[in-house]
């Protein structure tokens, strides 16, 4: 270890009589070096470490997730699964093609739903005055709705829709949904109207429009990219949930079909439920089938995200 | 000559009358926004209203659950849906803030700029790019933890996470089984397996407020702590972790509110057991998870008593989002000023 006392210099403590003027007098300077061995720094080297572990470790369900999901369902992958029905217990072959067509009609009834109701309260919020009270209880409820447990959706809807029409289907499974998807689109599409610089919106009020033609003409194709990214974050969202649709949608082995038309008032199949319900039989193929859905359902909603996330690179800065 | 034909003219009736129809329609919509939520709590709570005048208090703190002899109380639920979220904030928790250090300190973009200072690469056109690059890809990964939908995470739990702990647990419950928390083998599903999903699904919640609230941290104060000697991880610990607490503190809750909220992956992990146990391997039961599983196929008797269920369950979420929302906003407003 070098031995740095001598810089302590003995040029000033030789003036008889001063005063003690050496700055470094009682300064070890061993004890200033930079050493594994001294507490302060292994106690920061380890600490470091122990994030670094803690954050690696945090990842491994992810890429086990995916894993499980391209091994277990892409091997079951194949063009029957998306046209065929499910299979009933011991049968084998099948596929989920009314679940993956049940799921884009419910989210396409919800987006239907909450896509008007949301871009309009967002104009609303973000058009009105700083100091309207209205706006604020909107961003509010709109608050407390990000954070409603999606069960509650699902109870709501049995009570408000599926008693109300006498029967689980399409429709109550839609109205749970979009409950869910409202306060994202509401407060991403409300920051991408607030986000389109001051001047658009001046010049076209200087140019004599009125505040109608502002919004449909300049505010809403400006903000387009911005809104676009709430509702397909929300879309992705939606085509995930589970817990609303268990007992408004419920689940039925067949197409949504009477006759030869759509029927949206009768049970209809969802990937989600579809996982649930397999993933607890004692059946392989159903279990297979499972992660099948898993792996479908998990592209549709990656999928989704990234194209909600390319529009958002388009919006406009102010 | 005819009046040259002016550029510019006043809006005429017609569209007039189409602008107070569409600021009439914002309005209106803005207004039925909020009415939606009401009327969500309005249609629980009325739905709910006979089953508690029937059960009352008593609901919240029995334990027998038999449509036969109208008998129910939600004690077990309670209990397990505290138990679980808990411990799930503490794992999720201790990971999700220790993954928000680890990114808002720039460890990674720091290893990798190392790396390439090796190879002189530090200031490369391109290369120079990657350790900006490579945080940016850690930050995705771990949000991409919340875009997997729940029920995938019950599946993969189902299949994965249990036949993984199981032995572990049960060696652990025959050498230890004195320790309450022990006290019983894991026999499937159950509290533990339910945890340890759940901390994952809340876990990217916590990273991203707490990184954002560890970044908004003023850097003159980090500054001023190294400019005292302190190292990194004496600033981190005195300085930056407390400045940033409000905000931290904020995304615990509403991932606690999250948590409370799970159904998918606690309905299939969890055990649906009608038990009140301290015990990690027993199986229990969730408020959401059992609306989910006994609404489906529920007795009518039992319809309104699963509303009760739903209107406490609404009430403690209600509570704690509100709680974590308010924090938030308060430390978004103290770090604002501290700038």
């Amino acid at each position: 270890m070098a031995t740095h006392d001598v810089t302590g210099g003995s040029l000033l403590t030789t003036l008889p009589g001063a005063p003690d003027l050496n700055p470094f007098a009682g300064v070890d300077f061993n004890d200033l070096e930079k050493s594994l061995r001294r507490p302060r720094t292994l106690a920061n080297v380890l600490l470091s470490g122990l994030v670094t572990c803690m954050t690696l470790l945090a990842l491994i369900p992810l890429f086990s997730v995916i894993w499980m999901l391209l091994w277990r369902g892409g091997r079951k992958l194949s063009l029957a699964l998306f046209t065929q029905l499910p299979p009933a217990p011991l049968e084998q072959g099948g596929g989920f093609g009314n679940a993956i067509l049940g799921t884009l009609i419910i989210v396409l009834l919800a987006a239907l739903i909450s896509v008007p109701l949301g871009i309009l309260s967002a104009l609303y919020m973000a058009q009105a005055p700083e100091e309207s009270r209205l706006a604020s209880v909107v961003r509010f409820s709109a608050k407390v709705l990000t954070g409603f447990p999606s069960i509650l959706a699902g109870v709501f809807a049995y009570g408000a829709v599926v008693l109300a029409m006498g029967g689980y289907s399409a429709i109550a499974g839609a109205v749970a949904v979009s409950i869910l998807m409202l306060p994202t689109i509401m407060l991403t599409a409300e920051d991408a109207i607030r986000m389109v610089p001051a001047k658009m919106k001046e010049a076209a009020v200087g140019m004599g429009a009125t505040k109608t033609q502002t919004v449909l003409m300049v505010l809403l194709p400006t903000a387009f990219p911005g809104i676009l990214t709430g509702i397909m974050l929300a879309v992705a969202r939606a085509a995930g949930e589970t817990a609303p649709l268990l007992f408004t949608a419920l689940f039925s082995n067949y197409w949504p079909l009477s006759g030869n038309h759509l029927n949206l008032a009768q049970p209809t199949a969802s990937l989600a439920v579809l996982i649930y319900n397999f993933s607890g039989m004692p059946f392989q193929n159903q279990v297979e089938m499972a992660w099948a859905a898993a792996l479908v359902m998990v592209l549709m909603v990656l999928i989704t995200n990234l194209i909600g996330q390319s529009f958002s690179r388009r919006q406009v800065q102010s | 000559m005819a009046e040259a034909k002016a550029i510019t003219q006043p809006p005429t009736g017609l569209q007039r009358a189409s602008d107070s129809i569409f600021r009439g329609l914002c309005y209106s919509f803005a207004w039925l926004s909020v009415l939606v939520v009401i009327f969500i709590v309005l249609r629980i709570a009325f739905a709910a209203a006979p089953a508690v005048r029937q059960y009352g208090l008593g609901f919240l703190t029995t334990r027998t659950w038999d449509p036969n002899r109208d008998q129910f109380g939600i004690l077990p639920e309670i209990w397990g849906t505290l138990y679980t979220s808990l411990l799930a904030l503490a794992i999720g928790g201790a990971f999700g803030v220790a993954a928000a250090v680890f990114l808002s300190e720039g460890y990674l973009g720091g290893f990798v700029f190392s790396l390439l200072k090796v190879f002189h690469l530090e200031f490369h056109g391109l290369w120079g790019k990657l350790p900006e690059r490579v945080e940016d890809i850690l930050k995705n990964l771990i949000e991409l933890l919340a875009a997997i939908p729940s029920v995938v995470y019950g599946l993969w739990g189902l299949w994965v996470v249990i036949p993984l702990i199981r032995p572990a647990c049960n060696w652990l419950h025959l050498k230890m089984g004195w320790f309450a928390p022990f006290g019983t083998d894991l026999s499937g599903p159950g509290v533990l397996p339910a945890v340890l999903v759940l901390s994952i699904m809340i876990l990217p919640t916590i990273t991203a407020i707490s990184r954002q609230a560890l970044v908004s941290v003023p850097p003159k104060l980090r500054m001023a702590a190294y400019g005292l000697g302190a190292t990194q991880w004496e600033t981190i610990l005195a300085v930056i972790l407390p400045t940033a607490a409000r905000g931290i503190l904020g995304g615990i809750l509403l991932a606690f509110g999250r948590a409370l909220g799970e159904t998918m992956a606690l309905a299939m992990l969890v055990g649906n057991a009608n038990l009140v146990s301290i015990s990690l391997f027993s199986p229990a039961n969730t408020l959401a998870a059992l609306l989910a599983n006994t609404f489906p196929e529920a007795h009518p008797k039992e319809i309104g008593v699963l509303m009760y269920a739903a209107l406490v369950l609404l009430g403690i979420t209600l509570v704690v989002n509100m709680v974590g929302a308010f924090i938030l906003q308060r430390a978004s407003a103290g770090a604002e000023g501290g700038k």
